[in-house]
């Protein structure tokens, strides 16, 4: 303990396990509402496409359209751009809630995309096989579509979340709390580096763990 | 069974419309295996999948066991889809699941609990001899072992009608004769019946029933399979029929021995059936004072029955030629006296 002391002088331990586990939050939440909300979206998108189950233009031109705007936006101006909206649902623009609607509405359409893509590798056959044995577009999506995509959904999600988490040390910076606004405010504002280089490392170690359960579980998915 | 009434199917495309299947008439009776045969963009494909409405008839109608398939809701053809197995040249298993998985996946469609669900399973899979294989994966199987899982998972729900999307064009000779013999041996434990599609004439030799030939969009020659071997109408299905019967260089050995110059004719002789198993050969030289020299033979086992082709070149005087040829065609067999490849004129 005393050589972290004399290493990093400025470092309060405390603060950092609390900026920490403010940033494992935002990404708890933010990465299951993302998988959740892109999953929905990328079914639509892929549902939606000409020749697949639900095929209909306008719903595919207004999805694909939400996801190409959202997608673009610069993240640090969608914050901006989202106040009004997170003041209203959250109450305010401050802390770890107020970053969720951003984040979520950021990371969702391009994850909306990853699952698109994944859901268009899947053989047509397999789903024409399992239309001729009678099945409803129900059970095509649950017991099909997403169990053969499964893999690049997992390694989609990973992906996803690593993206996140640098979202969330953005959203940091204009106060949503968490390591990002440890590392600007007493790390950079404060000229202590110190503060600013654990905090890094902390993220890179939770990065490097998110990367290492997806890889993992898209391994242990895949039976190709 | 099944009856298809002027049924057509138009596909809109970017360069025009496309006739894929144009007005075909076919009854397909129950307990038979029947096949089309066709090169692609024949419209078999089409064909086939209106069989079970995965294709929706522009027009016509298509009646299996007396329900009209036409004139189904969505409802309805899902539960009529669970009578009509089907298996296809790719095989289409889902990876994700084991043999066990992907056998038990219509069962699980259509409702069936797991404890019974399991106990179909371990039948159909000794029923395709997969025994043993039940936990692999699709991606630890060949592509034999794959069509089984696939001809397994479509008899789970205990079909009355089983479609076969060009099931062996993607296997090796060897394994397409495992499989064929194994639709075969289901089609006679199940009293199944069997449509398949084919561009091999060599399947349907094997084991159908009767063929029907397609050819841009229509059934263009129908009939018992022996019969469209015997009397092939249309040059496509001559085509075909020499598929199975003649080796590819017989045209040029035979064509070789036109040029030569002599008395010789050379004959070609089909046999059908029982005709198939006589000795006309040694009958001939007995009788006649020719001389006869083989040039190229095969017969080929039909369900119904072998068939034949023998190609002989008879030397001697013009008159006992005649006479030989004359005595063969007594014989039941059928004797085309070739002058010119390609152009063989019967001899009446």
């Amino acid at each position: 303990m005393l050589a972290l002391a004399t290493l990093f002088p400025n470092v309060d331990w405390e603060d950092m396990w609390e900026a920490t586990l403010e940033t494992l939050y935002m990404t708890g939440i933010s990465v299951t509402a993302t998988f959740l909300l892109g999953l929905i979206l990328g079914l639509l998108l892929f549902l939606t496409e000409r020749g697949n189950l639900w095929q209909n233009k306008p719903v595919q031109l207004i999805i694909a359209g939400f996801v190409n705007i959202f997608r673009s936006i610069p993240f640090i101006i969608l914050i901006i751009l989202l106040v009004p909206f997170t003041t209203l649902l959250v109450g305010t623009m401050l802390g770890a809630n107020a970053a969720l609607p951003a984040l979520i509405i950021g990371a969702a359409p391009f994850y909306a995309r990853m699952v698109e893509i994944a859901l268009r590798e899947i053989d047509k056959g397999v789903i024409e096989a399992a239309k001729s044995m009678g099945a409803t577009d129900i059970q095509i999506i649950y017991k099909v579509l997403l169990p053969e995509s499964l893999p690049a959904l997992i390694s989609g999600i990973t992906v996803t979340a690593i993206a996140l988490i640098s979202y969330i040390a953005m959203a940091g910076v204009v106060g949503a709390g968490g390591l990002g606004t440890l590392a600007y405010l007493d790390g950079f504002q404060r000229y202590q580096n110190d503060v600013t280089f654990v905090s890094t490392v902390i993220i890179l170690i939770i990065v490097f763990i998110i990367q290492w359960i997806g890889d993992f579980f898209t391994q242990k998915t895949d039976k190709r | 069974m099944i009856t298809l009434k002027n049924v057509k199917k138009v596909f809109h495309t970017k360069d025009g419309v496309v006739n894929a299947v144009d007005g075909v008439n076919l009854t397909i009776n129950k307990g038979e295996i029947f096949g089309v045969i066709g090169y692609s963009g024949a419209g078999k494909s089409t064909l086939i999948r209106m069989l079970n409405m995965l294709e929706k008839p522009t027009d016509g109608s298509v009646d299996i066991n007396g329900e009209s398939l036409t004139s189904f809701n969505n409802k309805q053809l899902r539960i009529a889809r669970q009578n009509i197995g089907m298996i296809f040249q790719h095989f289409n298993l889902l990876w994700s699941r084991t043999v066990r998985e992907n056998i038990s996946f219509p069962l699980e469609i259509s409702g069936i609990n797991k404890k019974e669900r399991i106990k179909r399973v371990d039948e159909l899979i000794d029923l395709v001899g997969l025994s043993g294989r039940g936990d692999s994966y699709p991606s630890q199987l060949s592509g034999g072992q794959k069509q089984r899982v696939g001809i397994a998972r479509s008899l789970a729900n205990n079909p009355d009608v089983l479609l076969c999307d060009e099931a062996t064009s993607a296997l090796d000779p060897k394994t397409t004769d495992s499989i064929l013999n194994l639709l075969v041996d289901i089609n006679k434990k199940l009293g199944l019946t069997i449509v398949l599609i084919t561009h091999e004439m060599h399947v349907i030799r094997k084991i159908c029933n009767r063929v029907a030939v397609m050819e841009e969009g229509r059934v263009v020659e129908e009939g018992p399979v022996l019969e469209v071997f015997r009397t092939p109408k249309r040059t496509i299905t001559q085509d075909f029929v020499k598929q199975v019967t003649e080796p590819e260089e017989t045209e040029e050995t035979i064509q070789h021995l036109i040029q030569k110059e002599g008395h010789s004719q050379i004959v070609k002789l089909t046999f059908v059936g029982g005709t198939a198993e006589r000795p006309l050969i040694s009958d001939l030289i007995r009788k006649f004072e020719v001389y006869v020299n083989i040039l190229q033979g095969k017969i080929s086992q039909t369900r119904d029955g072998a068939y034949g082709t023998l190609f002989i070149q008879i030397d001697g005087q013009p008159e006992t030629v005649k006479e030989a040829i004359y005595h063969i065609q007594q014989q039941e067999v059928e004797v085309e006296v070739i002058t010119n490849v390609g152009i063989g004129n019967t001899v009446s």
